[in-house]
């Protein structure tokens, strides 16, 4: 095995075993347990938790500390870093900080637009996009170089990934933002949540075709669904979202009460559809405020027990 | 050009009404072009301004006046006599124009009557829409003409973001994707592979994160 860096997401992608990974939304106060709490319900069942970054816009406790207290716990996060709200000097920093506390996976992003948040009058920052955060960090870890040239003493070793949105517009160019994702640095990714396994499964073959599934390990993103409800605002409200009508249907089609049941049926199913599509290497299971439930989604999907990596 | 809208009458009313002789002062150039802040739209605040007066029963003399630019020196001198009876000038030129006023005459109090908006396009009359944010160094020629800097709500060199949807922002259902836009543009130029080579990260030492823009040309200075 050819690894860069001694993160145990790495390890188990380049084992060639499914990854499973979810994540854990910091909250809106200081009180630790709130990550804590949530990490001991998943952390046997993941690789690797990834810690969300003022999500929506919305104002959270910080991605870096919520991922220490992972660290702190002995579980694997994934500091998710947004380039909203940091410019160059702030991100070079976190990164740094980050690197302090061992943390060796990042995922490189944008963020959702201020406006969606609870800070909608405030700035937004874009010193840097997310392409140009990849570069950047691979930039520190390869070269040990900041920006300016300088030398870093004790470079970060992080294992660098970034979001595929198979289904935002124009659907032409998805593939091609992959292939400049993966030149910038991605060496993982996380797609947006699939529901439309069709196009996702056009989007893999396209992937394929290209070749970029041996580039860049690939894992397919899934939200269980609690209520058609939900199914019908992520249909209708989400930019970038792509929920089939059918998927809207089913879960209308059962009493209430069983469409959480249903929801957790649908994820499933499509992960065990999924792990036959060439180029999926693993599962980012992101069961939004639900986490109790991914124990008996990794089970259920024949992705338990977790290999056990040194 | 430059964008501006007029601020709401009881705002401006706040501004002026503890003076006595108030000129309500326009700029007949960047603004009017948007039905803003020209000398014409000058004249209707002031008498709008007038009205308020009587409703509110303040005993303000307000006139009204203008010249073509507030942002140049040669254009004060027609109005020299207005501004010095003022004991406040309620500019109605961007923000460069209530500057220069306001640096020219150091005992007048003056005021802006317009929030400056954007640099902009007439897209026809009664619609203007950003397009440039002055960064100091264009990449129009990377983006295949349109502006990623002024036209992408996270300004993105590198872009879609995921929100973008059927052609259009994630802010706004009325907002075209700045790189949809780009995307179109490329292909019809037929050059999409364009679209995969990466843009470095910028130097935004010449946009406003720079400090203040200077621009020196002694060889035509007098």
């Amino acid at each position: 095995m050819n690894l860069k860096t001694p993160s145990k997401l790495e390890k188990i992608l380049a084992s060639g075993e499914f990854a499973v990974t979810s994540e854990c939304g910091p909250p809106r106060g200081s009180d630790p347990e709130a990550i804590t709490k949530k990490a001991e319900l998943i952390k046997n069942h993941v690789d690797a938790i990834n810690i969300t970054d003022n999500q929506t816009s919305v104002t959270r406790l910080c991605s870096l500390a919520a991922c220490i207290h992972l660290k702190m716990m002995g579980v694997e996060p994934c500091l998710q870093m947004v380039t909203r709200d940091r410019n160059r000097i702030a991100l070079q920093s976190d990164i740094l900080g980050a690197a302090s506390f061992d943390i060796f996976n990042m995922l490189c992003l944008s963020g959702d637009h201020q406006s969606f948040g609870d800070c909608a009058s405030g700035q937004n920052v874009h010193d840097l996009d997310s392409m140009q955060l990849l570069q950047l960090v691979r930039m520190m870890r390869d070269e040990g170089k900041f920006i300016g040239g300088d030398e870093i003493k004790r470079p970060p070793k992080m294992f660098v990934g970034a979001a595929a949105n198979p289904f935002a517009d124009p659907f032409e160019i998805r593939v091609p933002r992959l292939a400049k994702k993966i030149a910038a640095g991605a060496e993982f990714i996380q797609t947006q949540c699939i529901y439309n396994l069709d196009k996702f499964e056009e989007w893999m073959k396209l992937v394929v075709d290209r070749g970029l599934h041996e580039k860049v390990y690939i894992l397919a993103g899934l939200t269980p669904m609690k209520s058609a409800g939900m199914a019908r605002y992520m249909k209708n409200r989400v930019p970038g979202m792509d929920v089939p009508e059918e998927v809207v249907k089913r879960l209308a089609g059962v009493p209430k009460e069983k469409q959480a049941e249903e929801g957790i049926k649908i994820c499933i199913e499509s992960i065990l559809r999924l792990k036959e599509v060439k180029g999926v290497k693993g599962f980012h299971i992101m069961a939004i405020e639900w986490e109790q439930k991914v124990p008996e989604i990794v089970e259920e999907a024949g992705l338990y027990p977790r290999p056990k990596i040194d | 050009m430059i964008v501006g809208q007029q601020k709401p009458l009881d705002e401006i009313w706040e501004m002026i009404k503890g003076h006595k002789k108030v000129l309500v002062f326009g700029c007949n150039t960047c603004v009017a072009v948007c039905q803003q802040g020209g000398n014409k739209e000058a004249e209707i605040l002031a008498s709008l301004l007038r009205m308020k007066a009587t409703q509110e029963g303040c005993e303000i003399e307000i006139k009204n006046s203008g010249i073509e630019r507030q942002c140049e020196h040669e254009f004060f001198e027609q109005a020299l006599d207005d501004i010095k009876w003022a004991e406040a000038i309620l500019s109605t030129a961007c923000g460069i124009g209530v500057q220069f006023v306001a640096e020219k005459f150091e005992k007048t109090h003056v005021y802006p009557g317009l929030n400056t908006t954007f640099l902009g396009a007439v897209e026809k009359l009664g619609l203007y829409t950003e397009r440039c944010q002055a960064c100091g160094q264009c990449i129009l020629g990377k983006t295949a003409g349109i502006c990623p800097i002024s036209r992408c709500a996270k300004r993105l060199l590198n872009g879609p973001c995921g929100g973008s949807t059927k052609g259009k922002c994630e802010i706004s259902k009325d907002l075209d994707c700045a790189w949809q836009l780009i995307i179109d543009r490329l292909k019809a130029l037929g050059k999409l592979d364009e679209y995969e080579k990466i843009t470095p990260i910028k130097d935004w030492s010449s946009d406003r994160a720079g400090g203040p823009r200077t621009f020196i040309r002694e060889d035509v200075q007098v």
